[in-house]
């Protein structure tokens, strides 16, 4: 904190004037924003080991598409994205059930091994797939992180009025005719592209933090939906845009600001949340 | 308002229940008991539509099953655990109101009025504003309770209101809902494990055991005769201190121990 903030406001306008910044910068918002609004239903529908798996998954899909000469961002798409709905037509239980959820992802991540040896030279890119390389962001990537997260976006904004009814009380949803299982479909669908797009951020390792993250910190205080939304999307993406910066300034990576930022801000969340809970 | 004729439920190929007749009246305040695994929730997923009749035929309001279940509220045995989330009790209630409808949670004002209105029938005005997760529960029965009155409802099912509640709570989720019935008017039906919470408050009885179902006055259905038939064992309905008592003449032949 040395500096003077003229200088500090300097350097930031130095650094957006490269391109791979200002790239950084807009896929990391996309991210953001999708994966704040979908996290918020992945913590109230408790979902987030499917998340996590279907991260996991995508790994297989990124490795392999590099064996049939597919983009990473591509494969880790169709795999997750077939993954999530099949979890989705497996219905709730499945998606609950620790043990099928695990046993697919370790089976999974096993067959991405497989692929990484059998394509080889790959190595090298699988750190930038684990652990994301958000500078490395190409144009071509910016559209299609665009395109996929205004369409998904949209469609959860459009059911999220009844995936709000399912996820808070299903049983009486479902007697209200809403299907349980149509939703839940479409919400894994979409969860599994919030997953890799939040994976060209954060890497697939990390992609919980974008997801689980915001939402889960801001569903610990916020007492109804609204608040609880746009916090959550506010979390998300201050701890992009300063992760981003702050890899900058220090060189080192956005990853680790990103999940180190949302890690403090958790920790105080749970903290003054358990003293305000007792008073109640 | 309800009428079950010879209905028959199966699930997964094994007959759950078989030959159920009973014919409910506007207004009338039914008591369903049986032993655990009965089929009593079955029951009310056949008169809701949720699962197909083997046989038979059960019309609501009229109408075959799942049709008329805007005008049905449902209290689930089950309910969806917040645990972790400050989402308040209200907003839980608002989340129900209009929830299959496509688009946005947002609430008109005769949407939010009418929040307001099941908020103040299940007497939950006390503790909307609390987060849902830090409250005790007959408060969160009582939750459910309001989000199962949104949309003014002609039939109310509640399937286990009184489960895990201590018996004062017990007490007042009964003369909350006796009250609900008295100030809208609504056919009740109302699945418990004990029949002494309600003996006050019931028009009449079904009782659910062994595949089939009688209904009729708590004096004739809870009776030795009627019950033994029911499980195919000896049963003895006790009456006493004006409580009643189920007990097997055989300690483990039936459930209905659990009555006690």
């Amino acid at each position: 904190m040395s500096r003077k903030p003229r200088t500090m406001i300097e350097q930031i306008h130095y650094y957006l004037s490269y391109d791979f910044v200002r790239n950084a910068l807009i896929a990391g918002s996309l991210a953001a924003i999708l994966g704040a609004v979908v996290g918020y239903f992945v913590v109230i529908r408790k979902a987030s080991f499917a998340a996590h798996a279907l991260a996991h998954i995508g790994f297989t899909g990124a490795t392999g598409a590099a064996l049939f000469a597919v983009s990473p961002l591509e494969g880790m798409l169709v795999i997750s994205v077939l993954a999530g709905v099949i979890m989705g037509t497996a219905g709730n239980r499945l998606q609950r059930s620790d043990l099928a959820i695990g046993m697919t992802l370790s089976f999974c991540l096993g067959v991405g091994t497989l692929f990484l040896i059998l394509y080889k030279g790959f190595a090298g890119q699988a750190t930038a797939i684990l652990f994301g390389n958000i500078f490395g962001v190409s144009h071509l990537q910016i559209v299609q992180t665009l395109f996929l997260s205004a369409i998904s976006l949209g469609i959860i904004l459009l059911v999220s009025r009844k995936l709000l009814f399912v996820s808070v009380q299903p049983n009486l949803a479902e007697a209200r005719g809403v299907s349980l299982s149509a939703l839940s479909i479409v919400f894994m669908a979409i969860l599994a592209i919030s997953v890799t797009l939040a994976s060209q951020v954060v890497g697939i390792l990390l992609v919980f933090t974008l997801i689980i993250g915001p939402a889960g910190i801001a569903t610990r205080f916020c007492r109804n939906f609204w608040s609880g939304l746009t916090t959550s999307v506010v979390i998300g993406l201050m701890a992009v845009w300063s992760g981003i910066l702050l890899a900058c300034f220090t060189s080192w990576p956005p990853s680790f600001w990103i999940t180190t930022i949302l890690f403090v801000l958790y920790l105080i969340t749970e903290t003054v949340c358990r003293f305000a809970f007792r008073m109640e | 308002m309800l009428a079950i004729t010879d209905a028959g439920v199966c699930l997964g190929g094994c007959d759950i229940l078989q030959g159920v007749n009973a014919e409910i009246a506007p207004g009338e305040f039914i008591g369903v008991f049986g032993p655990n695994g009965a089929g009593k929730s079955t029951l009310m997923r056949g008169i809701l539509g949720l699962i197909p009749l083997c046989s038979g035929t059960i019309s609501v309001l009229g109408e075959p099953p799942g049709r008329a279940n805007s005008l049905i509220g449902y209290l689930p045995q089950s309910r969806a655990s917040l645990t972790g989330t400050a989402l308040t009790a209200r907003s839980l209630v608002s989340a129900v109101e209009g929830g299959n409808r496509w688009g946005m949670p947002w609430n008109s004002r005769a949407a939010r009025a009418e929040v307001e209105r099941v908020i103040a029938l299940a007497g939950v005005e006390e503790y909307a504003d609390r987060p849902f997760s830090v409250l005790s529960g007959g408060e969160k029965q009582r939750v459910a309770l309001a989000q199962a009155l949104l949309g003014q409802p002609r039939l109310l099912i509640l399937d286990e209101p009184l489960a895990s509640l201590d018996p004062r709570n017990q007490m007042r989720m009964v003369e909350c809902i006796a009250k609900i019935k008295t100030t809208t008017g609504a056919t009740i039906l109302f699945i418990a494990h004990d029949v002494n919470p309600l003996l006050g408050v019931m028009d009449r009885v079904i009782y659910v055991a062994g595949g089939r179902a009688a209904i009729g006055s708590t004096n004739d259905v809870i009776s030795s005769a009627t019950l033994s038939k029911l499980y195919g064992a000896e049963i003895h309905v006790v009456r006493a201190e004006g409580k009643i008592f189920i007990v097997a003449a055989e300690g483990n032949v039936t459930e209905a121990a659990h009555h006690d």
